[in-house]
């Protein structure tokens, strides 16, 4: 019930309203595009392109426009849905799971352990995110679960940080000493305890973290090491057309819109959920 | 004071030498075989052992790592396969670009943000203070390229005020700094914001506002220096999103710095050039933190630092 009051109080912002309707579009259209997509994204039509063999502006048979190759705009932008999403929810999945992990062990286990794993997430933070995984997908050469991997590889620093900081403060609590002296085991405190108090704080980066690994999928697919067509993605497609942008505009235009709004809208949504579920925060905005 | 200045400046070189492992292990563990790849397909057997033997991949894995060390310290950052030359000179040939954009574009990202930081938290919850955060959402929420192609199509191809990229003068740097400079302002702008609102409740503005002050001297003497304190630290941070920005931005528009000569490595997998980049930008970060940290006692005196 509570999940509901949430959902609903986070709906009132009509913003927040209109970035949920959005993800919500996205995701049907990844998981119907067989059904959604009015042609094969990969097809090349005959007719898709004039008799110069320039790309179609959008009109009434093509409804966003057809690519350089004559193949239709709207289809590859609905299968590309699938891609930013499997992307956007894999690889930060994974970083959310290791930085939870890293975050956990070093705030709560301490230790030698501990130590070495904030060193080791002090030295990614030295790195330009972008960078990095820009080295590594080159040396791994791309492929979509590759581009999943190397997006997580460089997300999860700030994840562990958060949740590291989040878990010092908790375990530094009264209850938590109160457990102690009642003899909880350390397992004990950690999973009804420690877990179910950082719940909120994961949630709200599973959120924000998929606008981060949305952005970074199209930047890599944009610079040619992300996912490689003819698999499209919102990225890949800009990538493909970058050099006849000026004379087909809606090539980089529609994609790109995507882009940012699917971004925008975890976002909205991420910052709406650390509003409702950081009590610390109320009546401070 | 100089304990806490050796301190920091000891933790940073060894961030430095973890730096210099990952880098290690990117150019010479993770590749199939640098070797192979230096000398081309068609190399013999005999031609690909002589360069295995030249990078001394046929020695163990720590003397490796030092003699790698080495080089890098003596500002050697290996060869590009490739260009056939020393990726160090390479990037030394376009640091400079480099630089002139950088520091264009921050100082555009710091204006931009204060500026629009300020006006949000002085007209606070007004529609302006509202537009102003949608704004910087946006900015956080667009690709570099996406901006970058955009402000290019508008302003240099349909109105045709600057020039379509390439280095040059004021006009070729405008479009590309601008871009970097509003995608990054959303961070500032909304940091400004916050620490201008929570200033802006202290007592010691009451007090000036209630000596005679006018609005504008409190606002610019008292405020400002105050809510803009928290923005130094995270300038050391923002130079890492920054630097990815600038891969972007400089191959989008043309900009011959070590941005483009990473973009032109990556569409010819050239590794030590990207490596190489990626390496002075993590010096660059690591450099930026260490003088924000240090600096930041000297302009702010509440700040302990034999607590931090």
């Amino acid at each position: 019930m509570a999940a509901l009051r949430i959902f609903l109080t986070m709906c009132r912002r009509p913003s927040v309203a209109v970035a949920l309707a959005f993800i919500v579009i996205v995701v049907v259209a990844s998981l119907l595009a067989p059904w959604i997509a009015p042609y094969d994204p990969n097809e090349q039509f005959f007719e898709g392109l004039t008799l110069e063999g320039a790309p179609l502006p959008p009109n009434a048979t093509y409804w966003l426009g057809t690519d350089l190759l004559g193949r239709d705009l709207f289809s590859r932008i609905v299968y590309g849905a699938r891609t930013s999403l499997i992307i956007g929810i894999v690889a930060n999945g994974i970083a959310v799971v290791i930085g939870t992990l890293v975050g956990i062990t070093a705030g709560f286990v301490r230790g030698w352990l501990g130590m070495a794993l904030m060193r080791l997430t002090d030295l990614m933070m030295a790195f330009p995110a972008l960078l990095l995984a820009i080295a590594l997908a080159a040396i791994l050469s791309p492929s979509l679960w590759i581009v999943a991997l190397v997006i997580a590889m460089v997300n999860w620093v700030q994840v562990a940080r958060v949740i590291y900081s989040e878990t010092i403060s908790i375990a530094a609590r009264e209850f938590v000493a109160v457990e102690r002296t009642i003899g909880a085991s350390s397992l004990r405190i950690l999973f009804s305890h420690l877990l179910p108090h950082l719940v909120p704080t994961i949630l709200v980066w599973a959120t924000l973290g998929i606008s981060t690994t949305v952005l970074l999928e199209a930047t890599l697919s944009f610079l040619g090491i992300g996912v490689q067509p003819p698999l499209p993605s919102w990225g890949n497609i800009i990538f493909e057309s970058q050099s006849y942008f000026t004379s087909a505009s809606w090539l980089v235009l529609f994609p790109g819109v995507a882009i940012v709004a699917l971004s925008l809208s975890f976002n909205l949504v991420g910052d709406a959920l650390r509003d409702e579920l950081d009590p610390t925060l109320k009546g401070r905005r | 004071m100089i304990w806490f200045i050796t301190k920091r400046i000891a933790y940073a070189m060894l961030i430095l030498l973890g730096v210099s492992f990952i880098t290690y292990l990117l150019l010479y563990l993770i590749p199939a075989d640098p070797a192979r790849q230096i000398a081309g397909r068609s190399a013999t057997a005999e031609v690909v052992a002589n360069i295995r033997h030249q990078l001394g991949l046929d020695l163990p894995f720590y003397q490796q790592y030092l003699r790698y060390l080495g080089n890098l310290l003596q500002g050697d950052l290996g060869r590009s396969y490739v260009q056939r030359s020393e990726v160090a000179a390479l990037i030394g040939s376009r640091l400079g670009a480099t630089l002139q954009l950088m520091a264009a574009g921050i100082a555009c990202e710091l204006v931009i943000g204060i500026a629009l930081g300020m006006l949000a938290a002085l007209k606070r919850d007004s529609a302006i203070d509202r537009l102003l955060m949608a704004f910087s959402f946006i900015g956080v929420s667009s690709p570099h390229f996406i901006a970058a192609m955009l402000l290019l199509y508008v302003f240099a191809v349909k109105l045709a005020w600057f020039p379509m990229g390439g280095y040059g003068g004021v006009s070729h740097l405008l479009l590309p700094a601008i871009t970097l400079g509003l995608l990054g302002s959303g961070w500032y702008s909304r940091m400004v914001r916050s620490s201008m609102i929570e200033v802006l409740h202290q007592d010691f503005i009451r007090t000036a506002r209630a000596k005679g002050l006018t609005r504008a001297r409190v606002i610019l003497r008292h405020v400002l220096p105050n809510a803009i304190t928290p923005v130094i630290p995270m300038i050391g941070i923002d130079i890492g999103i920054f630097m990815g920005g600038l891969v972007v931005v400089e191959s989008v528009f043309g900009w011959p710095g070590i941005g483009q000569l990473a973009w032109q490595a990556i569409q010819q997998v050239d590794i030590p050039v990207i490596v190489g980049v990626t390496t002075v930008s993590a010096v660059a970060i690591i450099v930026g933190n260490l003088l924000a940290d240090l600096i930041i006692p000297f302009i702010d005196p509440r700040i302990d630092i034999r607590k931090s």
